[in-house]
């Protein structure tokens, strides 16, 4: 698959070589260990490719991060994965997307239950106007996981405990939810996705809006919590994908163009358009 | 060196257009505080003129006068009952009253003039006072009833004689009234209870209020409910495309059609088409609907569009459908704003005459409205319809009228400020 090492690139623009268009590197894996895989995945806005023939699977268990220069479609493909491009009216998905063998662009397939099992983060924290305990029960009761207060009680507990945000407002569960700081708001908004149970969680760029001390408690949060889900997560911080993910796949102008171990990535990047982006040299 | 005499340079030039900024700007400040001014000013005349005309119409001139029900109202070998009541001449009574009260005036002329000095009503207080208590028969009764009007005004100083239509006569009589201690200015209930009339002193705004309030209780009752639908499918259930565009263009343009416009269409099709009464508050809160419907829809759209898309993405992120979505967190945080839309609509409603008078609800109309389907004015359209009379009584209570329309509208305002207040929510 990677015969092609080192692409050919101009001095300035990174631009891709038209025939340059195989993603380097291991972007599939074995179906026993793979949770979502995607084939061919096109997403176009109007005219406009936004993503170009993206084939990756994500597996069980593991934090795969999506690095790239801003613009290079990594948030789309994220996106795409619980079809929350569905709300942009001039986006079209083509190709084949699927969780557990389960094709989610399926005509017959409701995105409410799809979406119970995909949950996702999102970059600005933005728990809703409500309580802290509002916030987290709200999944659990729409999609009526939860019969009795007790239940509930139960779920918003776990679910913030998972979460890391249960001693600093267990004694404020009535507060707004808007209230807290703004890396508690995301670890709020983490508990609220992981209150449903999802097989997989996406983050967009969950710790761009956060300082340092509350990134490395996320970070430290979806370290543990890659035992029980599957994490795909975006990121422009590219020691954030190191110290986090275990695979990572390097996005370019719409194109996947490097997928490997994060280490390998990092150290040994295949791509010269990889290396120029985690060397610094744009991006 | 050169880089240096540069800064200087520029450091200069901006010295000098320094000062011309400023004073642009100082006379742009002094341009918006005269028009700010000018406006309060302009406002201030026109309140303090309606204040100033409309007070005198809240209260009101009461003569005090010994009636005496003779048992001779009653004709001999009848019972006292509702019938016989109706058939007494109260008149005669009101008439022998003033007569024995001024046995100085002889002349049929004055004897007239004597009997205008007070309200033509009273004949029918003192009989309703007899069917409540029919043991007043045959007893003297101490009544305090309403001066005329002309009478009122004197009293009151709103007219002096020259310009009053006061007899000479008849202002000595009133003067010895009030050595007597006859007369007092008391406040002018009869204008919150009784409905119009054409007799200053008897009319009142009950019916106008009692109208408006109907016609707004079935405006808002329908310009609701439709107005925040329509807003909500308009703004996040509707596909965008070319017949969206339309209905969008369409409903900013019902906005700004005359509201006539709205009256002719009601006539043509709920009274001439559908058959519905004329003057009725249904009708006119239908109208009234129409015409308010672009505005809650507009304001409700724009208050829909306001709420962050990241509220809608957390919840659609939750796997909430887009109706959960809209009514758990969408509305709520829209409430104020569709609010506050729709009671700038109602207080719009509440002021428009134009419509109204196209589907009869300019009729002259004594009796106050008890359902939607009674004839009803509201208080415009009997603001428009006082100010029409030439006495001068009315003039005050034309004011007066005006003065509790603008107390309506600002409690209104009031209301949709204390509104977005309660469900405002802070993020």
């Amino acid at each position: 698959m990677s015969t092609k090492d080192k692409a050919t690139v101009g001095e300035d623009q990174h631009g891709i070589e038209s025939e340059d268009t195989e993603t380097v590197g291991k972007p599939l894996l074995a179906a026993e260990k793979s949770r979502m895989t995607c084939r061919n995945v096109f997403v176009y806005y109007g005219e406009k490719m936004a993503i170009d023939n993206i084939s990756l699977d994500i597996g069980k268990n593991e934090v795969l991060s999506m690095i790239g220069p801003s613009g290079c479609g990594k948030s789309t493909f994220l996106r795409c994965l619980n079809r929350m491009n569905d709300t942009i009216d001039i986006c079209r998905v083509d190709g084949d997307i699927k969780l557990d063998n389960q094709d989610i662009y399926d005509q017959k397939l409701d995105v409410v239950p799809l979406r119970a099992r995909v949950g996702m983060v999102f970059q600005k924290p933005n728990p809703f106007p409500k309580s802290i305990y509002d916030n987290i029960a709200y999944g659990p009761r729409i999609h009526g996981m939860v019969d009795s207060k007790t239940d509930t009680d139960e779920v918003v507990e776990t679910s913030l405990k998972r979460a890391g945000l249960w001693e600093e407002v267990k004694d404020r569960l009535d507060a707004p939810g808007t209230g807290l700081s703004g890396g508690q708001q995301q670890r709020l908004c983490i508990a609220r996705a992981i209150a449903v149970n999802p097989e997989v969680i996406l983050m967009d760029e969950p710790c761009s809006a956060l300082d340092p001390i509350a990134t490395a408690k996320i970070e430290e949060l979806i370290d543990e919590l890659r035992e029980e889900f599957t994490i795909a997560i975006v990121t422009h911080s590219m020691q954030q994908a190191a110290r986090v993910s275990q695979r990572t796949a390097y996005f370019h102008m719409g194109k996947l163009i490097e997928v490997g171990k994060t280490n390998k990535i990092f150290t040994m990047p295949s791509h010269q358009l990889t290396e120029d982006y985690i060397t610094g040299r744009f991006g | 060196m050169s880089n240096k005499q540069d800064r200087k340079s520029v450091a200069a030039a901006v010295e000098k257009g320094l000062a011309r900024r400023k004073a642009k700007e100082k006379r742009f400040q002094r341009a918006g505080l005269a028009a700010v001014i000018t406006a309060l000013m302009m406002l201030a005349v026109l309140l303090i003129s309606i204040v100033s005309t409309g007070m005198p119409a809240f209260t009101q001139t009461a003569l005090k006068l010994d009636f005496h029900y003779d048992e001779s109202l009653l004709p001999a070998g009848q019972t006292l009952n509702e019938e016989t009541i109706r058939a007494m001449d109260f008149h005669g009574l009101v008439k022998k009253t003033l007569r024995e009260k001024f046995p100085q005036v002889k002349k049929r002329k004055d004897k007239k003039a004597l009997y205008k000095m007070v309200s033509n009503g009273t004949p029918y207080i003192l009989r309703d006072m007899l069917m409540e208590d029919h043991a007043l028969l045959g007893q003297i009764k101490s009544i305090w009833v309403l001066a005329d009007d002309e009478v009122d005004s004197i009293f009151k100083g709103s007219k002096t004689i020259a310009d009053s239509r006061l007899t000479e006569a008849q202002y000595g009589w009133v003067t010895q009234l009030v050595a007597e201690e006859r007369v007092m200015t008391r406040f002018n209930w009869t204008f919150f209870q009784n409905g119009d009339s054409r007799e200053p002193e008897q009319s009142g705004i009950r019916g106008a209020i009692m109208g408006s309030l109907f016609v707004i209780i079935v405006t808002l009752a329908l310009s609701f409910p439709m107005g925040v639908a329509a807003a909500i499918y308009l703004e996040e259930f509707a596909r965008p495309g070319r017949l969206n565009d339309l209905i969008e263009i369409n409903i900013n343009n019902l906005a700004a059609v005359p509201s006539i416009v709205f009256g002719l269409l009601g006539l043509a099709v709920y009274i001439n088409f559908m058959g519905m009464p004329r003057s009725a508050p249904l009708v006119a809160g239908l109208v009234l609907t129409l015409m308010t419907l672009p505005t809650i829809i507009i304001a409700s759209r724009a208050a829909l569009k306001s709420v962050p898309p990241s509220i809608r993405e957390a919840a659609l992120g939750m796997g909430a459908s887009k109706m959960q979505m809209v009514f758990h967190h969408v509305l709520p945080l829209a409430m104020p704003g569709m609010l506050t839309g729709s009671i700038i609509g109602m207080a719009q409603a509440l002021g428009e005459t134009a419509p109204l008078l196209m589907i009869g609800m300019i009729a002259f109309i004594v009796d106050i409205p008890q359902g939607l389907l009674d004839p009803a004015t509201v208080l415009p359209v009997q603001i428009y319809l006082w100010a029409d009379v030439p006495e001068a009584a009315f003039r005050e209570r034309t004011a007066a009228a005006i003065m509790v329309l603008l107390a309506f509208l600002v409690v209104m305002n009031l209301l949709a400020v204390w509104l977005r207040k309660k469900f405002e929510k802070r993020w």
